[in-house]
């Protein structure tokens, strides 16, 4: 059974002895998740390796299509936001909980821009007919492309790339979101005056979590947007 | 030595393995009838020694004086190293086995087996296409295998050969018959409603029956046209679902006296089972499906599969069916 | 349940049902589990009944098969009860069983904690686990799926039946075992009682820590092939089917990748139990308890790298066979030792042959032909010859019946007055083995022959040289049907009215009997203090 006490303004479960144990086992169970998350990854990853090697130059032809600017101003919002959420956390270790709340704010913030640019990628791809795997329009593409004269695609399996780019993406995406959701949770919470010094369990769990994601992008961005 | 080669081959003969049709087979045999005898001994040494101790040391009384052993390291060494052994030699003689399986043999007669669901279609250099798999005996035989809809596996059981068909991809296997006869060939891969009707034949005949097979088959062009749908028919395995001499039904309608007949359709309509109604059964089977079939009709659609002669020669050898 | 104690304990601390459907208490949670897990294991074997009924005779439509030829019109609806069958028995019964209900249980009794690490997130495992067995369950009134429990590609994205429904049901149920798992490790880790080193933890723990360890390590990668599967069959995206370039085995790859592991997550936990049975029965303590708790350690790691060994005809390299199959004999010798340590600890003991000792020896017995099949398994040119026929489909019952289920049936009694407070009766609970026991080698020692002579497993009919053994195999599951129904009376009999159960029946050492039969809410009125080995019968 879990109900709580409180030891020095810190809710304890009963079935631990004290914050710091609780605290400890709380972060340990967060960095197994963690590793979950990074093995679910890494399966596409492998994946994605597998087929790179197979048609190298199907790849090539796929990255064409990314902007590697919004990838790279993406990148940054993300580490930037990782900064803030990792300064969050410390001001709530320094009791500054209003600071705290600002910073998390801005990790709020930088996660809204990077959807959003991810919003516009994935809308400019629909309208040149790019969706992945079997719904992409090779005919309406090429049209595009004779247009604004470049090239047209070769590749017949190009819906292959485009089916890692939109499912490695889009499980990030969903991440990101998830993130998002967490960290407003923790806002919200800051606000009411839950967290203190001594206890941040939820706060320091959701960092760890919003620092996977943004480390999955660090890998997403050169070997969706620059390897090609 | 000698007690456990007796041993292998009495092992061998209570195994109830198919017969041995290959060179490759008896070997795989000896292997098993190996790896039989010395399961039978672990068995003995582990069933055995539970029963013993079980019959030996059943409680007497609460009381009971019970021994405290909590380890002996020279025990645990020689049952870690023994079965290690064990495990590598037989992992090692596997490895030889394996190799002379997998290693294609040069000159060998190429046959091209491709599996759909639900039949599997032999094909020769020369053009003969079979649903059997005739080869003549004593002769290195490599089949290249494909598929063309889902995955599918060819298993000889008396041969002890079998190989995923993937689609998208060729795969191999060889094997020489050292016995002329009939053997079983399956599908061992699931591969949807009839998967264990995916069965067919592999024929083993002499060298010069063959080439006079092989002769005769390649003539199949001349033959009256009727005569030329029903081997057709059979090369298709479309008689392993619809009856031709009784009007019994098997997985789909019988064809027994069935053309010009009225036939009930599943949305409710009627329709002269005239050449274009089977025509279009033929080639979409989807589109007007018999009563008491549907609501999805189990048969495969043949659009691109036959040509404009070979649809043509089946029809009239469902007309001919009285 | 009013008179099972004077006292409070965790059964009528609080009342109504919803106290259940909301308690945190793992005990109760575990108990969840146990009710729903049962209720799959009914639904599976029923299918698994069905499907002998139809194998009774070759040619569904013959005269003889008026009942099997009733229920199964053709092909599809044998391979859609194959699959449930499968589908149910691996991710709702098999794989959650163990550790949901006796880890859950009894981990954190046996480890004199007060709870799991993560009460809350313990019981969101179980709402998780529901979800998706409901999602499972509901495809049965969709179209049904007809792909078997492996979900090999291209068929299962062709073909028309709920696949992304049950994948993604597949997919839920794996996220409740990964935070299960989770769950574990930290407990393990973090809430220990004082003196409970991890060289003082019981057997039935170890097991439970390597089973958790492939559940959070192997979970993720069955996770994402799924939902790229799902993605397959939405939107074509290619990686599995070749119209795209793709390759369907590299699906093979990803499944076994997790499913190899899995299986140790199926057996590790039984061969835990059977640790804490056979020592308890023979009032002896445990014979080579070292090695007996780091060869699960090492089952678990080499089990990591043996995927491969289920694809030696899939096309894959040479190589790849010969490596895979090295490494498989690897795994072998952790699992030949314990099977030894286990043979050694019932020598000079006292032993008494209640139902949990005789499904613990019925364990060793089919274990032991489980594990030698499975190395014949493992020998490249035996499987090339035995691949996908009735020779595995015998080896790997051998090893989950004849082990996970045989451990679960001895744990269900060894722990039932511990866990209920009450007595079983012991002379139905024996019946029940026998009849189990005996049934199931009726039912899977003669597949071992129908496998060797060639007949290909998910077959729905057969060639007529199989008939006998095939008749002997469905009245053997008639037996095991019967056997598991006794063990069912015995359990309902037992709850209404057996006899009160004493704190430590059976003479443990474990602290889990330590305390009160039923367990208080707290488990332990004084937090134990932990002083020796959980085995010392001097």
């Amino acid at each position: 059974m879990s109900t709580s006490k409180m030891i020095n303004g810190v809710p304890v479960q009963e079935h631990f002895k004290n914050a710091h144990h609780q605290f400890d086992t709380a972060k340990m169970g967060i960095w197994l998740f963690m590793v979950t998350e990074i093995l679910m990854f890494g399966g596409l990853f492998v994946g994605y390796a597998i087929f790179h090697m197979m048609y190298p130059e199907m790849f090539a032809e796929g990255a064409r299509f990314l902007d590697w600017k919004l990838g790279f101003v993406n990148t940054l919002v993300l580490i930037f936001s990782s900064l803030t959420m990792a300064l969050g956390i410390h001001y709530i270790q320094m009791n500054q909980i209003k600071k705290a709340v600002w910073s998390l704010a801005i990790t709020i913030l930088c996660g809204a821009i990077f959807m959003v640019i991810k919003y516009f990628e994935y809308t400019h791809k629909f309208h040149m007919g790019i969706y992945p795997g079997n719904l992409l329009d090779i005919a309406k593409l090429n049209e595009h492309l004779t247009q604004v004269g470049l090239a047209t695609v070769n590749s017949t399996n190009l819906g292959m790339y485009f089916g890692f780019y939109f499912c490695m993406s889009g499980l990030h995406g969903i991440h990101v979101l998830v993130g998002m959701g967490l960290i407003t949770w923790c806002l919200i919470r800051a606000v009411r005056g839950d967290f203190n010094p001594n206890y941040y369990t939820a706060v320091e769990g959701v960092g760890i979590f919003w620092h996977i994601v943004d480390l999955v992008w660090i890998f997403l961005f050169p070997l969706l947007y620059l390897v090609g | 030595m000698m007690w456990l080669f007796s041993l292998i081959n009495r092992a061998n003969a209570s195994t109830f393995m198919p017969t041995e049709g290959s060179d490759i087979a008896t070997r795989v045999d000896n292997l098993y009838g190996f790896l039989i005898a010395t399961s039978f001994i672990s068995c003995a040494i582990l069933i055995g020694g539970m029963i013993y101790f079980a019959v030996k040391y059943k409680r007497k009384s609460d009381n009971d004086k019970v021994a405290y052993i909590t380890h002996d390291t020279r025990l645990e060494v020689l049952w870690s190293v023994v079965p290690l052994i064990i495990f590598l030699v037989v992992f090692a003689w596997g490895w030889i086995i394996y190799h002379d399986m997998r290693k294609m043999p040069e000159n060998a007669l190429e046959i091209h087996v491709t599996g759909r669901q639900w039949a599997w279609m032999t094909e020769y250099k020369n053009g003969v296409k079979s649903p059997d798999i005739v080869v003549p005996v004593g002769r290195d035989v490599k089949i290249v295998l494909a598929a063309e809809d889902v995955l599918h596996s060819l298993y000889i059981p008396s041969f002890r050969v079998k190989q995923d068909a993937v689609p998208g991809r060729y795969t191999a296997l060889w094997f020489k018959a050292d016995k002329m006869g009939e053997f079983h060939v399956f599908c061992t891969e699931f591969c949807g409603t009839s998967h264990s009707a995916m069965i067919t034949k592999l024929i083993v005949i002499s060298q010069e029956d063959f080439d006079k097979w092989l002769i005769e088959e390649s003539e199949i062009s001349t033959l009256p046209i009727a005569q030329r749908g029903g081997k057709i028919f059979n090369t298709r395995a479309c008689a392993s679902c619809h009856n031709v001499d009784n009007p019994s039904v098997k997985i789909g309608p019988s064809l027994f006296q069935a053309f010009g007949t009225q036939k009930a359709l599943e949305d409710g309509a009627t329709v002269a089972m005239d050449e274009n109604y089977i025509r279009e059964s033929i080639l979409n089977s989807q589109a007007q499906i018999s009563k008491g079939f549907g609501p999805r009709s189990a048969m495969p659609a043949f659009q691109g599969q036959l040509s404009e002669a070979e649809v043509t020669a089946l029809i009239e050898y469902i007309k001919s069916l009285k | 349940m009013g008179n099972a104690a004077h006292g409070s304990n965790y059964i009528n601390a609080e009342k109504g049902l919803m106290s259940w459907f909301t308690s945190l208490d793992h005990k109760r949670i575990g108990i969840l589990y146990f009710v729903t897990v049962l209720f799959f294991f009914l639904v599976g074997g029923i299918a698994a009944l069905l499907l002998r009924l139809e194998l009774f005779a070759p040619n569904v439509n013959a005269a003889g098969q008026a009942v099997a030829g009733a229920i199964f019109k053709n092909g599809d609806t044998y391979n859609q009860a194959l699959t449930y069958h499968g589908a149910i028995m691996v991710f709702m019964v098999i794989v959650p069983g163990i550790p949901s209900i006796f880890g859950n249980f009894f981990l954190p009794l046996q480890i004199g904690a007060k709870d799991v690490a993560f009460p809350k997130l313990n019981l969101a495992s179980w709402y998780l686990f529901m979800t998706g067995a409901t999602m499972a369950i509901a495809t049965m009134f969709l179209n049904k799926v007809d792909t078997g429990w492996t979900f090999y590609t291209p068929y299962s994205i062709r073909t028309s039946a709920s696949v992304s429904l049950m994948v993604a049901a597949v997919f839920v149920m794996g996220m409740a075992s990964v935070l299960t798992g989770l769950n574990f490790i930290a407990t393990i880790h973090k809430l220990r009682a004082p003196g409970m080193t991890f060289h003082r933890m019981p057997l039935f723990c170890w097991a439970i820590y390597s089973t958790s360890i492939l559940q959070v390590l192997a979970t993720p990668i069955l996770a994402i092939t799924l939902l790229l599967l799902i993605m397959e069959r939405a939107f074509g995206v290619g990686i599995f089917d070749p119209k795209l370039g793709g390759d369907p085995v590299l699906f093979q790859h990803f499944f076994w990748f997790y499913s190899h592991p899995a299986v140790y997550i199926m057996i590790l936990p039984a061969m835990g139990i059977v640790s804490e049975l056979l020592t308890t029965y023979s009032k002896k303590t445990i014979f080579g308890y070292t090695a007996i708790a780091y060869s699960s350690l090492g089952i678990a790691g080499v089990s990591f790298f043996v995927w491969g060994h289920h694809m030696y005809v899939s096309g894959q390299s040479e190589l790849a066979g010969v490596i895979f199959s090295f490494l498989t004999m690897l795994v072998g010798v952790p699992t030949a030792i314990k099977m030894f340590n286990w043979l050694a600890t019932l020598y000079k003991g006292s032993i008494e042959f209640t139902a949990s000792m005789l499904y613990a020896m019925g364990f060793m017995f089919l274990f032991v032909i489980g594990g030698v099949t499975g190395i014949m398994l493992a020998v490249l040119p035996i499987d090339v010859h035995f691949h996908d026929t009735y020779f595995v489909v015998a080896h790997f019952h051998y090893v989950m019946v004849g082990g996970t289920l045989m451990a679960l049936m001895g744990a269900i009694y060894h722990w039932f007055p511990k866990m209920f407070g009450k007595m079983y009766n012991e002379a139905l609970a024996r019946a029940s083995f026998v009849f189990v026991f005996i049934g199931f080698n009726v039912t899977f020692f003669p597949q071992f022959i129908l496998g060797g002579m060639g007949m290909p497993r998910r077959y729905f009919d057969y060639i007529p040289a199989y008939e006998q053994l095939n008749k002997i195999s469905t009245v053997g599951s008639w037996l095991i049907g019967i056997g598991f129904l006794i063990g069912l009376v015995s359990i309902i009999q037992a709850l209404r009215s057996g006899a009160k159960a004493p704190a430590n029946p059976w003479g443990c050492k474990t602290l889990e009997w330590q305390t009160e039969s039923p367990p208080i809410t707290h488990n332990f009125s004084h937090e134990p203090h932990v002083t020796e080995g959980p085995y010392e019968y001097k």
